[in-house]
């Protein structure tokens, strides 16, 4: 009988040699003839940890990590495919505290099963959401959308059912479900994971959607950054098709639903909903002015419903067990969970899904166990590139997007990027605005021209020239941006900017009095 | 530019990699970007000759198929190195030290920004995350995202596409 090791092939894992481990032990399992069956799973998120190899034992699943190649005849030697006793041995993998502590609803298989078995996806809850949909009217599923509270979860969090109700009471010959899957955001990798260790749960997501909609097609836009989610979600979409899930007669229901992909080419703007439409229509990512909005005139001018990767694979559990189930968890108006991402220089780094209403300081300590130099924490980016910096007096903020708004932060796609006592801060705030100068569409003056010279004038107050005129100029600039600017993009890029300049303002070479 | 004969650059091989990914993609709807995708993939850049067949089959002006190709920061208009190397420039591989590495490539490799090394072994393209934030600092060496880069994993990794 052979034992079922789990090596995941998440590209993270993979960019931490988790393939040469998994070479290395079928290698080794062949030559001592010890059988084993390999699964490349989605990763845990434990991002340290990586690559983090479990073994299936008659109790539980025991994880072993991080694992170097070169550890693995040790682990055969300690009788690792029992589950035996090793210097890399981590215990039963759900009783570790730092998974045991989250509360994965998104991400409850994501780690678990074989991303692309169907039938380890059945096994393990999915489709219920789908089967009980085909039963439900198309008001009655928006209708516990509603009741789930939930918001979207690319940035601007308003209500999703709000979006989904204009959708099914706009009119057109065709509609479309558009899943949000550039993840643009520095810091943020949620997205990658599931479509890359759970992308039946997306797949299910955007069909629930496409039948209470009477959309017909789905389509997905992928960053080309990620080849790793682009090949699994293919691999999915095919087996999905083959199997009946999707296609001309969903289930046998006589409704179409079929999903395509679409691959970005680089350009942070497109994940920006309508840039993102134009982007898929073959045309240069410019962004449209609204209205109309995409949901009565979206792609190939459509009634489109646009959402998140996240925001989409809530969708089979709120169907399957109810919205009030999902608004049971989070605080306030933030109903739910979030996946969290903490990324950069933190010790612990990886996905931490929780209800809203953590704080950012039970992230930073209990989870991240701090820094990964050992250094203190001097700031926190959260939010992708347009949030705000925030010091540490500021990490008792409940993630709630209410108060965390109110602190002058914005949680976006849930991306916390940490920074040791080492950052220079103007530097930080003049990569904030060379971004926008790279990334901008250009259909604005002050997102495109602002921003360059903003950097010339963060440049200016760094040499030290005139440096009390230069940073009221920057203001005046960040002000102009943030008033006329179309999108987000020109209009949010002074949050890093004056948050870095405010709540830091000797590394600007001011006077520290200056703190607000 | 005009529909005369291609430059003595594009070769028959090139041609052929163009006609064929317009041919298998005309008909979808939104076609230009898969149609740029698929002749990147195979020949590594969108050559100049591309411009006025993707115009033609697809009904845009020559204008418009350059307008897009010059839109998006993926698409190449000259080949790249026999290797690319995108090194992450955002946020979380900063606060581990990416800076550090793109002197490194700079100084010991000499590879700058959106240009092939003299020995045409690698071209370096920033990237703004490839989504491996919490291994920082990434890179991805066509294709492939390697995390926790320091300077020793680095070198290893030129060296092995020299
Ligand atoms: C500059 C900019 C970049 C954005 N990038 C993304 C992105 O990468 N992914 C995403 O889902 N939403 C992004 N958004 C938000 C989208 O415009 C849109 O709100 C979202 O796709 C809707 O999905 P949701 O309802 O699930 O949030 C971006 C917005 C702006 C202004
Ligand atoms: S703010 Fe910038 S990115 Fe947004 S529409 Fe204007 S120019 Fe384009
Ligand atoms: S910031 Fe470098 S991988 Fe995300």
């Amino acid at each position: 009988m052979s034992v079922t090791v789990f090596v995941p092939g998440d590209s993270s894992a993979r960019s931490v040699g988790a393939d040469e481990v998994a070479q290395s032990i079928a290698r080794v399992a062949a030559q001592r003839k010890q059988p084993v069956r390999i699964v490349r799973n989605g990763s845990r998120g434990m991002a340290w940890l990586e690559p983090l190899v479990e073994v299936a034992t008659d109790a539980s699943r025991i994880a072993y990590g991080p694992v170097a190649p070169s550890d693995v005849g040790a682990l055969f030697d300690a009788g690792f495919l029992r589950g035996g006793d090793h210097r890399l041995r981590l215990g039963p993998t759900g009783q570790i505290d730092w998974l045991r502590k989250q509360t994965r609803l998104t991400f409850a298989r994501v780690g678990v099963i074989d991303p692309t078995s169907l039938d380890e996806y059945a096994a393990h809850g999915g489709w219920v959401g789908l089967r009980k949909a085909l039963a439900m009217t198309g008001v009655s599923i928006v209708d516990e959308v509603m009741q789930s509270g939930l918001r979207w979860r690319g940035g601007a969090a308003f209500p999703a059912g709000i979006k989904w109700k204009t959708v099914l009471g706009a009119v057109g010959d065709r509609k479309y479900v558009v899943c949000n899957a550039d993840e643009g955001d520095s810091g943020t990798f949620s997205d990658r994971m599931v479509m890359e260790g759970d992308p039946f749960l997306l797949i299910e997501g955007m069909a629930i959607a496409g039948l209470a909609l009477g959309a017909t097609e789905g389509w997905i836009y992928l960053r080309s950054e990620y080849p790793d989610a682009e090949r699994t979600l293919l691999t999915a979409i095919d087996e999905a098709r083959a199997a009946g899930f999707l296609g001309d007669d969903v289930l046998g229901s006589k409704k179409r639903f079929d999903i395509r992909l679409r691959r970005g080419a680089g350009a942070y703007i497109c994940g920006e909903e309508t840039a993102m439409l134009e982007s898929l229509e073959g045309k240069r990512g410019m962004v449209r002015p609204k209205p109309p909005l995409p949901a009565i005139a979206g792609l190939f001018g459509k009634p489109s419903l646009i959402h998140n990767v996240m925001t989409l694979a809530a969708v089979p559990l709120i169907v399957e067990r109810g919205g009030a189930f999902y608004a049971s968890f989070g605080v306030g108006r933030s109903k739910g969970t979030l996946p969290f991402q903490l990324a950069g220089n933190v010790k612990h780094g990886g996905l931490v899904e929780l209800p809203f209403g953590v704080t950012l300081r039970t992230l930073l300590d209990e989870f991240g166990g701090g820094t990964a130099s050992g250094r203190p924490i001097r700031a926190v980016q959260v939010g992708g590139p347009l949030g705000a910096f925030l010091p540490p007096a500021k990490f008792d903020v409940p993630l709630d997007y209410e108060l965390f708004a109110q602190a002058g932060g914005m949680i976006g796609h849930g991306g916390i990027v940490v920074f040791d006592d080492t950052v220079d801060m103007a530097k930080m705030a003049r990569y904030a605005m060379q971004f926008c100068a790279i990334e901008s569409c250009g259909k604005c003056t002050p997102c495109r021209i602002g921003s360059t010279r903003g950097v010339e004038v963060i440049d200016k107050i760094r040499a030290g020239d005139r440096r009390d005129a230069n940073v009221a100029l920057l203001r005046d600039l960040c002000d102009t941006m943030t008033a006329a600017s179309l999108c987000a993009m020109g209009g949010l890029t002074p949050s890093p900017v004056l948050s870095a300049l405010d709540q830091f303002p000797e590394d600007f070479g001011l006077r520290t009095a200056a703190r607000t | 530019m005009t529909h005369a004969s291609p430059s003595d650059s594009t070769t028959e091989h090139q041609l052929a990699a163009i006609d064929s990914a317009i041919e298998r993609l005309r008909s979808l709807d939104g076609a230009l970007l898969p149609i740029l995708h698929a002749i990147q993939d195979e020949l590594g850049f969108v050559p100049r000759e591309a411009v006025p067949r993707l115009a033609l089959a697809l009904n845009l002006s020559q204008a418009e198929v350059h307008g897009v190709i010059g839109f998006y920061h993926d698409f190449r208009s000259v080949p790249p190195g026999r290797h690319v190397l995108k090194l992450c420039r955002a946020e979380a591989c900063q606060a581990m030290g990416s800076d550090a590495l793109a002197e490194r490539l700079a100084h010991e490799h000499g590879a700058s920004f959106g240009a092939t090394t003299k020995d045409g072994a690698i071209t370096l393209e920033p990237v703004y995350c490839l989504g491996n934030c919490a291994c920082a600092p990434s890179l991805m060496l066509d294709g492939k995202t390697h995390g926790r880069v320091d300077s020793a994993r680095l070198d290893a990794l030129v060296e092995g596409a020299r």
